[in-house]
């Protein structure tokens, strides 16, 4: 496999895993606006274990997902009395106080960033990402998930049909949190050097507009969602060019064109974005959607939808 | 005496968030939706203005416009910029899919244009930094030897006049009436006839011309402009807005006024590196300690989102 690919293969693992991350929070009805902040803590937790006593990758990395886990628990407690827009707020104070602190720390280098001595090749954070699909499938599968969708519905009923919404709550946040600081710690891994300013507030909002436009009910979206927006970027490097050259010549112009800057691609993230919240707001994979698509179910989807 | 002039100097980078956190708190407080767009207008005015004044209206129409004017018709793009950001975010906001991420909606497009504002002014202004030329930067004062900009003083003074105009139009007009009503129930508003389809519009117009003011004195006071100057000042008038409360709009005033004091003085004890701990700091304490801020009503924000 080509440089290319492995470069993209690799990048996309860790979007999916970041994208259960934030997944497991919004499913329980909690929107997560501070991504970046849990990432950053387990990439330099792996950074800082790996530089300064040499430990391998699987500890580095297991420590990042422990650290960033343990923080989103510790913290998951005030935070989550919070609701709404407060919460929205909660979590990127969270990220922005998190990436703060590293900044005007010497032990991790501060703005300077840090180097990762150990490298890992795609093969790891694709290995990891497909364990964390199993899992965030077989969790929304068990007693658990349907407590999380529950508690996503409606708390208020959840709570007297006797699920401990709190907990719930408290249990899917840790969880996204590690699950957050594992592909921190896959990143500093994968791209040998860590910096603080790759953990910002549009890296949070990124990657909730993945899970939000994968859709939120099933555990297919954000995996759809991570790969699609994964791969556009791709896509679009290959066709803009052209598209721009045809317009140029449809137009008449002479000369030199320009190759398209990088703007773009988030200009079309935008536009998809805002398209896809008045056409289809519940994101692209929802669970009646699904049960059309499966097979044998057909008969009863009919019957149930009017 | 330094600190002294440091006071002033905060009251000063305050009056600029406090504008900016107003236009938050006006739409968090009767629509319940946290505007991500504000920012961006904020830059757009300003972004808007610099390439008026500096190469002119688009397609030769005109030479370089003289900056006042220029900053005008970049408080009108804003305007217009937000009503078209209503016709796509808020306007969907009541839709029929029965799952709670519904309210999600405004939230997450507004994040949308964002993106595509701020990534279109890359596009057609360039990444880097540019100098707004506005009023010369020696038009001073000395009172007891604390130094003043005159236009500086000249912002402060708009804003005041601006917030208690603000006041005023939500307390006393017929459409303040009707904002409050709907900020209240919006369904019951609309039963006893108010016609929120009219009255809404009128929040992103007071959004959009808030935010351009902002722009346009932070582009008369700094002198620069970049299209990355919104990311900043909306993540701390964001700060303001939760210190102050939510949806109040004195809290935001005084909300915003705290945070440019305790960035001022931050940077005067600690050094410039540590704004960003401070700053978020006492966001993220604010909303553990008293999530309802200063002035906050409790209801507000409380809904799924």
């Amino acid at each position: 496999m080509s440089g290319y690919w492995t470069g993209i293969l690799t990048v996309l693992a860790i979007n999916i895993i970041f994208a259960y991350a934030i997944f497991l929070p919004v499913a329980t009805g909690q929107l997560n606006l501070g991504g970046a902040g849990f990432q950053a803590l387990g990439a330099y937790a792996a950074a800082f274990l790996s530089a300064n006593y040499g430990l391998p990758a699987a500890v580095t990395l297991g420590a990042g997902a422990l650290l960033a886990g343990a923080v989103g628990f510790l913290i998951a407690f005030p935070i989550l009395r919070t609701r709404g827009v407060y919460l929205v707020l909660a979590t990127f104070a969270f990220a922005e106080v998190i990436s703060g602190l590293i900044l005007n720390s010497e032990t991790f280098g501060g703005p300077m960033g840090m180097a990762v001595p150990v490298f890992l090749d795609y093969q790891v954070p694709v290995a990891l990402a497909l364990v964390v699909t199993v899992f965030a499938f077989y969790l929304m599968s068990t007693r658990f998930g349907l407590m999380m969708r529950a508690t996503h519905d409606d708390e208020v009923v959840a709570d007297l049909l006797g699920v401990s919404v709190r907990g719930v709550q408290v249990a899917a946040f840790a969880i996204g949190g590690a699950f957050a600081g594992l592909a921190g710690g896959l990143y500093a891994h994968c791209f040998s050097f860590v910096e603080v300013q790759s953990f910002n507030a549009l890296v949070s909002i990124y990657v909730l507009l993945y899970v939000l436009l994968g859709g939120t009910q099933t555990p297919w979206g954000p995996l759809v969602g991570a790969i699609f927006f994964t791969l556009l970027p791709e896509v679009l490097r290959e066709v803009l060019p052209t598209v721009k050259l045809s317009l140029a010549w449809l137009l008449g112009l002479k000369g030199q064109v320009a190759a398209p800057g990088e703007s773009w691609r988030f200009i079309i993230l935008g536009v998809l974005t805002i398209t896809m919240m008045v056409l289809r707001p519940e994101g692209l994979i929802t669970r009646t959607m699904l049960e059309r698509v499966r097979p044998g179910r057909h008969a009863s989807a009919r019957e149930r939808s009017p | 005496m330094l600190l002294i002039q440091q006071l002033v100097n905060s009251l000063m980078l305050g009056s600029v968030y406090v504008t900016v956190a107003v236009a938050f708190t006006l739409t968090i407080g009767i629509l319940n939706f946290l505007n991500f767009t504000i920012p961006t207008l904020f830059m757009l005015t300003a972004m808007v203005g610099w390439a008026l004044a500096n190469w002119g209206v688009p397609f030769g129409l005109s030479g370089p416009l003289p900056w006042p004017w220029a900053l005008l018709i970049g408080i009108l793009v804003a305007v217009v910029i937000s009503l078209i950001i209503e016709r796509f975010t808020f306007r969907y906001l009541k839709m029929k899919y029965g799952d709670s991420t519904e309210h999600a909606i405004p939230l997450v497009s507004s994040l949308g244009f964002l993106l595509v504002l701020e990534n279109l002014v890359r596009l057609g202004y360039g990444t880097d930094a540019q100098r707004f030329p506005g009023p010369s930067a020696d038009l001073t004062m000395t009172v007891f030897g604390i130094f003043f900009r005159l236009p500086q003083l000249a912002s402060l003074i708009i804003v005041v006049f601006i917030v208690i105009g603000l006041t005023w139009l939500l307390k006393s007009s017929r459409i303040g009436r009707g904002l409050r009503a709907i900020a209240e129930n919006p369904d019951a508003a609309n039963i006893l006839g108010i016609d929120t389809h009219k009255i809404v519009p009128v929040v992103f117009m007071l959004t959009g011309l808030l935010c351009g003011l902002a722009g346009a004195l932070f582009a008369v006071n700094y002198g620069e402009v970049s299209p990355q100057m919104g990311d900043d000042i909306g993540t701390k008038a964001i700060a303001g807005m939760v210190v102050g409360g939510l949806g109040s709009v004195w809290g935001a005033v005084i909300g915003g006024l705290i945070v440019g004091l305790t960035e001022i003085m931050t940077i005067h004890f600690f050094g410039a590196d540590t704004v960003q701990v401070a700053v978020w700091g006492l966001l993220l304490v604010a909303l553990l300690l008293r999530p309802q801020g200063l002035f906050g009503h409790h209801a507000i924000g409380k809904g799924k989102l």
